[in-house]
């Protein structure tokens, strides 16, 4: 508490006091909130169980910016993630409080429907999960569920973009109708990217998508992080202090289920205003 | 009665071994224990091992043989016309003989010959009793004696016990072995007389089964006729009809209980469902005579079908009664093999739950069910007491489930029950079938085994 | 295109899909739900027919007969030779009662319609009346005797009276007669005790489980003291001893096929080499053992393997680490630590041989035998044999008789697999 405080003194020493006072929350430093937002999260609590994993934690997600998740294993940084998709709907001891809000609309809203959330929310996993089915196949699926596509050539050129935006077409093109779980780790983990955004969606989650992978297909993902953003929200858990500070435009720092800090990438690795942020960062712990 | 009395008194000698080795190895070394290589026990465990097992081993060799010796002793003292006869006719006149010494036949007009014969083996099988007795007995003491005047301090008692029990352990596990071995031979041996008589290629090919063969050879009537394929259509047409009920239910509660069930919904379904596999067959057997042949046979007649009351519907939809549990236990097994993240990456995507299930788990899953098809099919193929009791025995090479069919199982037991000369056509065409419901199955279970395997290893 | 307007593209095709998509949703869970509600069906549906075809099987019709224990169909007042007591005519005895009730029937054919109303067993209660009290002779008593099988029919509503004469087992001259002897209250039914203290019998009404239950249980010892030690020993050896190699591999697809053999052929190695070779009685339990042990010899084995695999390597370690030999550490640790898992398949693997028949049949053991057994080398029956034997039957009233074995049966093996349960939770340990 003590912490929090000296350090909101210190934001507002910094600029205009009113609306500055507006962007951020009790307990976490930083700016939480966003101009802009494609999601906005307030006061979230999640349970698994008796257990509590997730802390009271607010956050916006900006359009079209990418935003890391950072802090130690077990924090909760999974388990927000998934949240904002409902994943956690298919974990029966999972439950959610608090607001979660796309677009201005409530997520958790009883009458919400996933099937759509999650056309719209993407999301791909630590461990590359193809299907085991060909590559085609594995882009098809979603299109083909949510009915998108008229015929075989829109299907075709669906794939092919996915593929390409995802910077898998050149070395795939040849072995469409391949087993998708043939390809090197890399290239699967750029297929689920190219799975989820086959469906275009809005929003992509992504759970520590490069921690399976060596440093060449680290690259080349973050890379293609970039170039998403333009079109895309994303939101990224990750491991790497780098990697968060090479593809972000905000970060989130996590400890113990709490969101601790958040704000301007290059401001949390720089002057981290929080002590645990700082700890983190330097590497003292985690 | 007799028997189990020795085995008793050889229990007790052994105990009686055990102390009186132990207490030797004791006294050898004063009571100071840590003198002897090996403690006490040990040297007890190995007296009583050298006091029962030769015994034992004794016992059971001549039990196994006395039967055959004794008969062929009383053989040997029948007149020369009665030796003179064919094996058949001998067997015969033999198991006569038998059955006079128990005083099984009470029929006042008893051959001289066979009386005195039979007054023979019984004074013969008493002598072979008495004598198994004291010579089971004083091997058991000797060696007992033996074992405990062989007790020294440096005896390594231990190590001898424990080969003797890894030995134990050895030959227990090549008993499985030895399983096999004894059904491919037993089965083989026949199998082979019986291609002496009848051609491979007749049994295997022919269109005709009528198993009948004449009892005396001047008798009208069929000579018999082994022609298989009728057997094994009416098996395929059967374990079929099993299948489509079988796979079905199956399979679909199987994804139920795995992925749409709540906890408490499951920990009471499922040992209820479970409780189908334990029913024996013969439970299955009664149901489908008494209650759904009839069922619908009623139901034939009333739309106007003329359903037999044997037919292969009814036996084939009660044994896949019978199978649903074993394709449902076997389904979640594979179901459950099926990782996590692939479900993930479905409901990531937005699919809903049966579109998950039918486009991403099932595909992944399908070796397991595949092989567990298999498994689920052999099964049926190899299944008895249903079709017995429900299916018929005239082999109609029909594919019309509302007919009768019999099936190899109806037929081995047919041909096997009831009294039977071991050498006639008909008795030795129960084991060919059987052989070829051995490779039938054995061959399913091969390939079913090895499918789940590499199943597991792939989601390991 | 700007992926905004992509997107909303996409977002409208979702929505318009949603129902359709929803629907399918519900059918495949009512697919499933119907399928796991159709196999709950089956089971009770199975046990609704078994019990209320069945539960009647426990009571039996019996005659209240006034028996006059003439010394001249018996033996004079004061024999007490059980050889004389024994052969007496007693059937006549009960004839003549009958006669004496029904002084209206003349006919001879008649007659013997007439007695046939009575079993053919009453005479030996009244033997065994007379012989364990000989002072009966002379005397007058009421007895209760053992109706014949088709009146028990008649009075437990198993006979459609609707049908004609000719097609009914109970003519309509017999009708009158059970009509007045129920008037006169001389008809009872009373729990069936011959049902459970009788072997087998051609007259339902005589026929009884102890002979199969005696059969069973023989039967099950032998195949326990030979598949339990056998099959623990060969899972000891293959999971702690055993050097990875081709022959033990052998071995382990050898179980795993033997586990999958048709029981029948089982029943055709048991006749070939017990039988056949060995020179073994047939239809004796000593040699149904056998059988029944080798075939469920796999099912032990793959058991206490799963059990000895649950114990951790860290007890293993402990032991040897302080000086015991393999053995040691076998019998003193890993063992009983194991024992609840093995004993739990060896139950179930017997619950499996006590239901199995085929194999038995294979080995002469569907033979009709009236004689309980009293040892394991006396021919005799087992319970799902005795099933099968009657079930075969044409009598209406086996029916009643194979459902209530059937009863029995069932609920051996469902205190069986109870047992099993319990056994496994009460043990059940999470390392
Ligand atoms: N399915 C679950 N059931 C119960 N508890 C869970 C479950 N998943 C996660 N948890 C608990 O919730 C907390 C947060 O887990 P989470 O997976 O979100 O951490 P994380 O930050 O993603 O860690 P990592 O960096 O190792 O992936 C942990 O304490 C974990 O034990
Ligand atoms: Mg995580």
């Amino acid at each position: 508490m003590n912490d929090t405080s000296t350090a909101k003194t210190g934001l507002q020493s910094e600029a205009g006091a009113a609306m500055k006072q507006n962007r951020t929350a009790e307990g976490t430093v930083g700016e939480v909130y966003v101009d802009d937002p494609r999601m906005t999260c307030r006061n979230v609590d999640v349970y698994y169980g008796e257990k509590q994993a997730i802390f009271d934690v607010s956050l916006d997600v900006g359009k079209n910016q990418v935003i890391s998740m950072i802090g130690p294993s077990g924090c909760g940084k999974s388990t927000f993630l998934r949240c904002l998709n409902r994943m956690n709907d298919t974990i029966d001891i999972c439950r959610v409080t608090g607001q979660i809000k796309m677009d201005g609309q409530d997520i958790y809203d009883g009458g919400l429907d996933v099937v759509p959330l999650r056309a719209s929310v993407g999301m791909v996993f630590q461990k590359p999960n193809p299907f085991p089915k060909s590559i085609y196949d594995n882009i098809a699926y979603g299109p083909r569920i949510h009915g998108l596509c008229d015929d075989k050539q829109h299907l075709d050129s669906i794939v092919e973009k996915s593929l390409q935006r995802a910077g898998l077409w050149e070395e795939v093109k040849d072995r469409l109708d391949q087993p998708g779980t043939g390809l090197s780790g890399g290239q699967q983990q750029r297929l689920c990217i190219a799975r989820a955004i086959a469906v275009s969606p809005e929003v992509i989650l992504m759970d520590e998508p490069c921690s399976a992978l060596d440093p060449i297909a680290t690259a080349k993902i973050e890379e293609l992080i970039d170039e998403l953003r333009e079109n895309f929200t994303i939101a990224i858990v990750t491991h790497s202090m780098q990697q968060a500070a090479r593809v972000s435009q905000r970060t989130a720092y996590f400890h113990l289920g709490k969101l601790i800090e958040v704000g301007e990438t290059d401001q949390i690795f720089t002057s981290p205003r929080h002590k645990l942020t700082e700890d983190y960062i330097t590497g003292r712990f985690g | 009665m007799h028997t189990s009395t020795l085995i008793i008194l050889l229990l007790g000698l052994m105990s009686l071994a055990y102390y009186f080795g132990r207490k030797r190895s004791l006294s050898i070394v004063g009571g100071k224990i840590r003198d002897l290589h090996s403690l006490p026990s040990y040297y007890g465990l190995q007296t009583a091992m050298w006091c029962g097992i030769p015994a034992l081993i004794l016992l059971s060799l001549w039990i196994s043989f006395e039967e055959t010796v004794v008969t062929g002793i009383v053989v040997e003292s029948l007149p020369q016309e009665l030796q003179s006869l064919p094996p058949e006719r001998l067997d015969l006149v033999l198991n006569d003989v038998r059955n006079l010494s128990k005083g099984d036949i009470v029929s006042s007009t008893v051959d001289q010959t066979m009386q005195q014969a039979a007054d023979h083996y019984s004074s013969l099988m008493d002598i072979s009793h008495m004598a198994l007795f004291v010579v089971a007995l004083s091997v058991a003491i000797l060696a007992g004696l033996w074992a405990r005047r062989t007790i020294t301090r440096e005896q390594r008692a231990r190590n001898r016990v424990e080969k003797a029990i890894n030995f134990f352990l050895l030959s227990s596990s090549t008993l499985a072995i030895f399983t096999t071995i004894g059904i491919v031979l037993s089965v083989l041996f026949e199998s082979m007389r019986f291609f002496q008589q009848i051609p491979v290629t007749e049994f295997l090919f022919g269109l005709e089964w009528s198993p009948q063969t004449a009892i005396r050879p001047d008798q009208v009537g069929s000579s018999g006729v082994f022609g298989s394929v009728p057997l094994f259509a009416g098996t395929m047409l059967i374990t079929l009809i099993a299948m489509i009920v079988a796979v079905p239910i199956g399979l679909m509660s199987a994804i139920y209980m795995a992925e749409y069930a709540g906890k408490r919904f499951r920990t009471l379904a499922k040992p209820v469902l479970e409780v189908l596999a334990g029913i024996p067959t013969v439970v299955y057997g009664f149901f489908a005579a008494l209650t759904v042949a009839p069922f619908f046979r009623d139901m034939g007649t009333n739309i106007g079908l003329t359903v037999s009351s044997e037919s292969a519907l009814a036996a084939g939809v009660v044994m896949g009664i019978m199978i649903i549990p074993f394709v449902s236990s076997l389904s979640d097994d594979v179901i459950n093999a099926v990782p996590q993240a692939m479900r993930d990456g479905a409901y990531g995507l937005g699919a809903t739950r049966s579109e998950t299930i039918r486009n991403v788990i099932i595909p992944a899953a399908l070796p397991g069910i595949v092989g567990g098809v298999l498994l689920a099919v052999s099964r049926a193929i190899g299944e008895t007491m249903i079709v017995v009791m429900a299916a018929g025995l005239s082999a109609n090479l029909s594919a019309n489930p509302l007919e009768a069919v019999t099936t190899v199982t109806v037929q081995i037991v047919t041909l096997l029950v009831g009294d039977q000369e071991f050498d006639s056509a008909k008795t030795l065409a129960a084991f060919a079938l059987a052989l070829v419901l051995f490779v039938i199955t054995l061959a399913l279970n091969m390939i079913a085994l090895h499918i789940v395997r590499k199943y597991r290893e792939q989601y390991e | 295109m700007n992926n905004q307007q992509q997107h909303q593209k996409t977002m409208e095709r979702v929505q318009q899909g949603l129902d359709r998509r929803y629907r399918k949703e519900r059918h495949f869970r009512w697919l499933g739900l119907g399928a796991i509600i159709l196999g709950l069906l089956f089971v009770s549906f199975l046990f609704i027919t078994i019990i209320s075809n069945g539960y009647t099987a426990f009571q039996q019709t019996y005659v209240k007969l006034d028996v006059f224990y003439d010394p001249e169909m018996i033996a004079p007042i004061g024999e007490t030779d059980p050889e004389v007591l024994s052969r007496a005519n007693y059937g006549g005895l009960i004839k003549a009662s009958m006669r004496q009730m029904f002084p209206e029937v003349t006919n001879r054919r008649e007659k013997k319609v007439l007695y046939g109303l009575i079993s053919t067993g009453a005479s030996y209660e009244l033997r065994n009346a007379v012989m364990s009290n000989p002072a009966l002779i002379g005397s007058k008593a009421e007895v209760w005797v053992v109706a014949d099988d088709d009146v028990d029919m008649l009075i437990k509503g198993h006979i459609d009276l609707r049908l004609p004469e000719s097609d009914r087992r109970i003519k309509d001259n017999q009708l009158g007669w059970i009509h007045l002897l129920q008037e006169q209250d001389r008809i009872e039914k009373r729990f069936n005790t011959t049902f459970f203290t009788a072997g087998d019998s051609r007259e339902p009404e005589l026929s009884g489980i102890k002979g199969a239950i005696a059969g069973s249980f023989f039967t099950l010892l032998i195949c326990l003291t030979i598949a339990f030690p056998v099959g623990v020993a060969a899972a000891v050896y293959l999971e702690e001893f055993a050097p990875k190699n081709r022959w033990t591999d052998l071995i382990e697809v050898n179980i795993n096929n033997l586990a999958a053999v048709p029981s029948i052929v089982f029943g055709l190695l048991g006749l070939a080499v017990f039988i056949n070779f060995f020179g073994l009685p047939r239809s004796v339990p000593l040699v149904g053992g056998l059988v029944l042990a080798l075939m469920t010899l796999p099912t032990i084995i793959i058991a206490s393997r799963a059990a000895l695999k649950s114990v951790p390597p860290s007890i293993r370690e402990a032991a040897l680490g302080i000086g015991a030999s393999p053995m040691q550490t076998i019998t003193h640790h890993v063992l009983p630590l194991a024992l609840p898992g093995m004993l739990t398949g060896t139950i179930i693997g017997m619950a499996q041989a006590l239901g199995e028949t085929a194999p038995l049949l294979m080995i002469g053991m569907v033979a009709f035998i009236v004689d309980v057994p009293g040892s394991v080398m006396d021919p005799s029956a087992v319970l799902p044999v005795q099933i099968y034997l009657w079930a075969d039957s044409p009598e209406r009233a086996f029916v009643e008789r194979t459902s209530a074995a059937i009863m029995v049966l069932l609920a051996f093996l469902i205190s069986m697999n109870l047992l099993a349960v319990w056994l496994r939770k009460k043990f059940e340990r999470r390392w």
